[in-house]
């Protein structure tokens, strides 16, 4: 049913544009995307865009889900900090990180590190107070029981803390998977040379709107792609749940 | 029964303090327990039973008096005292092997012949073949006398039970309670149990102590003697004739109004 959905929409599309319903030429149609796709993978700089996006946001989430953990640690190590820390977390969630990627460009350099600064960006203070909420909904009895066995600070956080929050960071993962494709995809409409978000904007600049069309599917085939992935280690590293 | 004092409880009181007011929670305990014996503790709710326990296994430290374990004064969280909650508190990460030897671990003394051992014990206790199963595949009784056999692997000389089986079913709540009473008194340990299951106390206990309403005084202390045919296990206790008339007498020292 979900697959028939899928392939309902894109024949709808197709006869659509074929009819004349709808303009192709700003709405493209699958044949076409299909084409212009055969043809960039065939002169070899499509996967190249991809291999740019893909790799940026990659490292761009592994970076900001590494800091972030370590930044929750800390917080929850530290109850001052926490509370000092606690309101700008708050504000910083609110405010549409996005806004900050041309400031963070200028900051960091129009390159490669400035993209994957606007991903960790946009991913981390998600990331940040999704982990530590887990941390600090340890179970106090838990805690008790430990202490009960003589305990330090450092065992409650490696053998109870850490494992019992692993549910809850991976669906935190699987969310700033996403933010950081946002974070990337952001970098590379203000500056860069490949990927994606370049792609897309150069169409839109040349008005290639199968271009456009051509980096939105991608780009959501990807995403599907990465979440299928986070799918698949949730599942064997949850083999412990009902 | 044994004349050693495993733990010495000499005029223990505690004081809460918040920003408003003080709360004295428990004043004036006195009691000794004896190696092997098995103390029921019942009182309202409130009263600081909970509280109690914790005093004794240094969790919480007390406002006055103090607290000897083997001896020794308590002033950190005790290693030799093995602590049973109300809920199992397994990790439900942890297969049923890695879950029992968590103290172990904790305590650098996991090896492969402590492994064996547990592995013993999970056999001789009926759960040799969830060895390499996760919690939530086993049932309440089956994981509370897992989380038992956590403690036991510690092999403390003290236990302190909180309310071990108020989150299990009433059936399962007698049968797992008449194996732990077996159990303890098999391997021979000492044991303080919070409750507030009156027929539980009687049929578990060696003594059975009423704490008063706040501030938790010592109210009376029923030593209990039943005439049990054969082995005395917590479920023949309930048979024998004089159950009844410690039930309604600690029942009357509760002086519960609803």
């Amino acid at each position: 049913m979900q697959v028939g959905l899928l392939i309902l929409g894109l024949i709808l599309w197709e006869i659509a544009a074929n009819l004349k319903w709808i303009d192709p030429f700003i709405v493209s149609s699958p044949s076409r995307i299909w084409r212009l796709f055969l043809e960039y993978a065939k002169n070899g700089n499509l996967h190249y865009h991809i291999f740019v996006s893909v790799s940026e946001t990659i490292v761009g989430f592994t970076l900001g889900t590494v800091l972030g953990l370590l930044i929750s640690i800390g917080l929850w190590w530290s109850n001052y900090w926490a509370k000092v820390v606690d309101p700008y977390l708050v504000i910083l969630n609110s405010l549409p990180k996005n806004a900050l990627a041309p400031i963070i460009i200028i900051w960091v350099g129009a390159g490669y590190s400035g993209i994957i600064v606007s991903a960790i960006t946009v991913s981390i203070v998600v990331s940040i107070m999704n982990m530590y909420r887990s941390f600090i909904s340890t179970d106090g009895d838990k805690i008790r029981l430990l202490e009960t066995f003589g305990a330090s600070k450092f065992q409650i956080l490696t053998k109870l803390v850490l494992p019992s929050s692993i549910p809850d960071l991976i669906s935190t993962l699987k969310i700033s998977i996403g933010l950081s494709w946002i974070g990337v995809i952001t970098g590379e409409f203000l500056v860069s040379k490949a990927g994606i978000g370049y792609l897309i904007v150069y169409g839109s600049q040349v008005f290639k709107l199968d271009i456009v069309m051509m980096g939105i599917v991608i780009l959501a085939a990807l995403s599907a792609v990465m979440y299928k992935i986070m799918a698949s280690i949730e599942k064997r590293v949850l083999k412990w749940t009902e | 029964m044994d004349n050693t004092k495993v733990v010495e409880i000499n005029n223990l009181g505690i004081t809460y303090h918040t920003l408003e007011e003080e709360t004295e929670a428990l004043k004036n305990i006195n009691l000794d327990v004896y190696y092997n014996e098995i103390i029921g503790i019942v009182g309202p709710s409130g009263c600081g039973k909970s509280t109690l326990l914790s005093i004794i296994s240094g969790l919480i430290k007390p406002t006055l008096g103090d607290v000897k374990v083997n001896g020794k004064k308590v002033d950190k969280p005790l290693d030799n005292a093995g602590y049973m909650f109300q809920k199992d508190q397994l990790f439900e990460w942890r297969n049923i092997l890695d879950n029992v030897v968590i103290g172990l671990e904790i305590q650098g003394k996991s090896n492969d012949e402590a492994i064996e051992r547990a592995k013993d014990l999970l056999h001789s206790y009926g759960l040799g073949d969830f060895i390499k199963s996760y919690p939530y595949q086993l049932s309440g009784g089956m994981r509370q006398r897992v989380s038992l056999i956590r403690t036991l692997l510690l092999e403390p000389n003290l236990l302190l039970l909180d309310e071990p089986f108020s989150a299990l079913d009433y059936q399962t709540r007698l049968a797992i309670s008449d194996e732990i009473g077996t159990i303890l008194k098999k391997e021979k340990k000492t044991a303080i149990m919070v409750t507030h299951d009156i027929a539980e106390a009687i049929s578990m206990s060696d003594r059975v102590v009423i704490l008063s309403n706040r501030p938790g005084t010592i109210k009376k202390i029923f030593n209990i003697e039943l005439t049990c045919s054969g082995d005395r296990t917590p479920l023949k206790c309930r048979e024998a004739q004089e159950f009844r008339y410690y039930f309604n007498e600690i029942w009357k020292e509760l002086d519960i109004h609803v």
